[in-house]
């Protein structure tokens, strides 16, 4: 509007310049005019404008409409184009996105426009450049991680890394599934309390011991030693024997230690194995002694030659009595190292269906016959040596085919241990009959078929299911002890973080760290119903973990719990969960104590978590656990970051940031959601000034709809 | 009355070959199965010598030379360990517990002998 009313008042002043400029020359003419003359030139002038002033006017305003004209014309030429293009070019040097200036007005703005055009397409081209080599070192950095972490979890040994603080940067699977059996809350946290990116060291493993090492380490590293390294050994939580390795680590050769890394081993198994083989040993030299000495003192009385019968026989007794007994002791020292030995055989685990897979395929091979082969129950694992066993069912399976069995493998579990079969149809028993003698029978330097299943602590035997039509050989096999869940399908678990490694400047004030550099435990609880005062119970607690802005996927809690009170029918539709689903599972005095050492030193976050917290809260006093850790709401962050939206309900705000919603109303899903919401309100709420843990307990504090309470 | 000897061990078999010995040797022979049998028999017998063996149940030869030694009255008991215990730390601790002198099973029994009349001299 003021641009419009300073171009009238542009286009007004040639008139008024003209009739200022006339009225000036009149008076300058009127005043050197003789004072004698004026009336008779005054005379003049008013009989030449005498009746013919409105043509005066009229020249006067033809005139000025001439030059105010002119006066827009220029201005839409010259000025008001360079004006928008300026605004144009200031727009283009914040944001290169924007679009080009439009070339307009005289042909020198015209110029200028293509001229700065072709400086912002340069500039464009310039930054897409550097993006594209940013990205790609970026890429290759992550590829290099990747590939890293790749490796560690292909290594047979726990590795951890951790920063000079001991919060832990980097573990492998091997590590996930030793903290799995360490931790004294295994049954709930599943080892997640322990190990987890930003977790502490500490709570696995003793600071001092890990201190004395490091310091070790050190002073190794100030001799001059290139690759030091400390052991040592310790006792976990659950009085597991810990054997460890640390390094540290260093940027380069004589960089300063930044972290340090350990390689971790149980190793209470082969402690208590040797402990058992050295007592046996002492047993053996003493029991040995102890026999030795009563024959030797009875074999010296004999040679008295003035012994009685008796006492003769006396002696006679004595040796044979302990020689007999030394014999004995020896036979089942032997029994027992033979079972030492095979405890001590290298069985690996080995996935069934692979097993079989193999066994078929080397039977192909072999002997040119397709071998039938049933599925296998896909979480089977089994301890086995898998070549020897191979071969060695392989070789039983050459001399069915021999006899033009048709052949068929099967594996199945029977408790702890799991069944290979090597079917073959029985028409008449006759190959039964003539195989019975073959799991004996061992090929040159190789063990017998049923040696080496002996071997595995085992067996194998001929099975006749006459009736059924069909024999086997059955191989009893042992089913592996670890864990091995598959960890997500589809994306690879989040096992590290180098930028841990920089460490300190995440150690000011809690509510002065930005909100991408924390470290939080995002939840989410189902109920029984919406009155913790009243009765209603927790039944499910999920949780997931983001650390310096990143979801760490691989680290879950997830559990259900048994409320010990009735699920009402009404709320089934909203969690899914029935009763007999919770039946037999922990109770929350368990299930908490575990939530809460997997939520230690992180802050909390939820969708509308008042109220999960109130249902935390009223169990403070009957679990022991406190969670006095600060609380983030994602409700408030969303109404912060968008406060001109009107629905901050979880489906809504993940809807319009895009966020996919899966397993909705389950602990976990709904967890996994808000984390994802909650990284998606980060840089909203950053370009509205919300920076900051405590920034953002402020602003969450102010929104309207921080006066809810449950 | 000939020179007390008491032999402890757990062990009729080598207790019977001792026995034998110390006999023949002109000693009185008394015989205790357990530790806390053979504290007794110190304390009642009064012997000169004892056969101790280091491991028997109950109270073992350690611990009876101990008590023996802490005991004023039974205190200058000469004490010959015999055990099947070979190893340095028993031997050291044998001697320690304060043995006089200490053999390893099996041991000849004219060494033996000899021992224990170079004790009783």
């Amino acid at each position: 509007m003021s641009v419009r009313r300073g171009l009238v008042a542009a286009a007004l002043v040639p008139g008024a310049c003209l009739a200022a400029w006339a009225a000036l020359g009149l008076l300058i003419l009127w005043t050197t005019l003789d004072p004698a003359a004026r009336p008779a030139v005054a005379a003049g002038l008013g009989a030449l404008v005498g009746g013919r002033e409105a043509l005066a006017v009229g020249w006067w305003v033809v005139g000025a409409a001439l030059g105010g004209w002119a006066v827009v014309r220029l201005h839409a030429a010259h000025a008001a184009p360079v004006a928008r293009m300026a605004d144009a070019a200031q727009l283009l040097a914040g944001d290169a996105g924007t679009p080009d200036l439009v070339p307009s007005g005289g042909a020198a703005p015209r110029r200028l426009a293509v001229a700065i055009n072709a400086l912002a397409s340069e500039r464009r081209a310039l930054r897409a450049d550097m993006e594209q080599l940013a990205e790609a070192a970026s890429r290759k950095a992550a590829e290099d991680r990747d590939q890293l972490a790749a490796l560690m979890a292909e290594l047979d040994q726990s590795v951890v890394v951790c920063n000079l603080d001991g919060r832990i940067l980097l573990y492998n699977e091997r590590a996930r599934t030793l903290f799995r059996r360490l931790s004294p809350a295994s049954r709930i946290a599943g080892g997640a309390d322990l190990v987890g990116l930003g977790r502490s060291i500490h709570a696995a493993i003793d600071p001092a011991v890990i201190a004395h090492a490091c310091e070790a380490v050190e002073r190794r590293l100030a001799r001059g030693e290139a690759r030091p390294s400390a052991r040592f050994a310790t006792v976990a939580g659950n009085g597991s024997l810990i054997q460890a390795s640390l390094a540290p680590v260093r940027a380069g050769e004589g960089a300063a230690t930044t972290g340090y890394l350990l390689l971790l081993e149980d190793i209470t198994e082969a402690h208590a194995a040797q402990a058992r083989r050295d007592h046996r040993l002492l047993e053996l030299t003493e029991g040995s002694r102890a026999a030795l000495g009563s024959i030797q003192a009875a074999l010296d009385m004999l040679d008295y030659p003035d012994l009685g019968p008796e006492e003769r026989d006396e002696f006679q007794r004595v040796v044979r009595e302990e020689v007999a007994a030394m014999g004995a002791r020896l036979g089942e020292l032997a029994g027992e190292a033979g079972r030492d030995l095979a405890a001590r055989w290298p069985l690996q685990d080995i996935l069934g269906a692979d097993l079989v897979e193999a066994v078929a395929k080397r039977i192909l091979a072999t002997t040119g016959r397709e071998v039938d082969c049933a599925a296998v129950e896909e979480s089977l694992w089994l301890s086995a040596d898998s070549h020897a066993l191979t071969e060695a069912v392989t070789g039983l399976a050459a001399r069915l085919a021999e006899r033009g069995e048709a052949l068929s493998l099967r594996l199945a579990p029977a408790g702890g241990w799991a069944y290979l079969d090597l079917a073959w149809p029985s028409a008449d028993g006759a190959t039964a009959a003539a195989a019975a003698r073959w799991p004996d029978e061992a090929a040159a330097g190789a063990p017998s078929a049923r040696e080496l299943a002996e071997r595995h602590g085992g067996g194998l035997w001929l099975s006749q299911d006459l009736p059924g039509g069909h024999c086997s050989f059955r191989f009893m096999l042992p089913r592996a002890v670890g864990d091995h869940d598959e960890a997500g399908a589809g994306e690879r678990p989040v096992y590290y973080d180098f930028d841990l490694l920089a460490g300190g400047e995440a150690r000011g004030a809690l509510d002065d760290r930005p909100l991408d550099r924390l470290a939080c435990t995002v939840f989410d609880c189902e109920t029984t119903g919406l009155d913790p005062g009243g009765g209603d119970e927790i039944i499910q607690l999920g949780a997931v973990r983001i650390l310096n802005g990143r979801l760490l996927n691989g680290e879950w809690f997830d559990h259900l719990v048994d409320p010990g009170r009735s699920i009402p029918e009404a709320s089934i539709p909203f969690h899914g969960i029935r009763p007999e689903m919770v039946r037999g599972k922990p109770a929350l005095v368990e299930v908490l104590p575990a939530f809460h050492a997997f939520a230690a030193d992180t802050v909390l976050v939820g969708h509308n978590v008042a109220f999960d917290m109130r249902f935390l809260r009223l169990k403070e006093a009957a679990t022991g656990v406190r969670f006095d850790q600060p609380v983030l709401d994602t409700l408030l962050l969303a109404s912060v970051a968008q406060p001109e939206e009107e629905s901050h309900a979880l489906e809504a705000i993940a809807g319009r940031l895009g966020v996919p919603v899966t397993a909705r109303h389950s602990a976990a899903g709904d967890a996994l959601t808000t984390a994802s919401v909650f990284l998606k309100l980060l840089p909203l709420l950053r370009s509205r000034g919300v920076v900051t843990l405590g920034e953002a307990r402020e602003a969450a504090a102010r929104s309207p709809f921080a006066r809810l309470r449950y | 009355m000939g020179t007390k000897v008491l032999i402890a061990d757990d062990e009729p078999n080598i207790v019977v070959s001792l026995s034998f010995m110390m006999r023949r040797e002109g000693y009185d022979v008394v015989v205790a199965r357990d530790g806390a049998e053979a504290l007794d028999a110190i304390r009642r017998e009064r012997p000169a010598l004892v056969l101790l063996d280091a491991m028997m149940p109950g109270l073992t030869g350690f611990d009876v030379c101990e008590a023996v030694r802490a005991d004023a009255a039974v205190r200058d008991t000469r004490i010959l360990m015999l055990t099947a215990k070979g190893r340095e730390t028993d031997v050291a601790r044998g001697l320690g517990a304060g043995a006089d002198a200490y053999l390893t099973k099996p041991f000849s029994t004219r060494e033996l002998v000899e021992k224990v009349r170079e004790m009783l001299a």
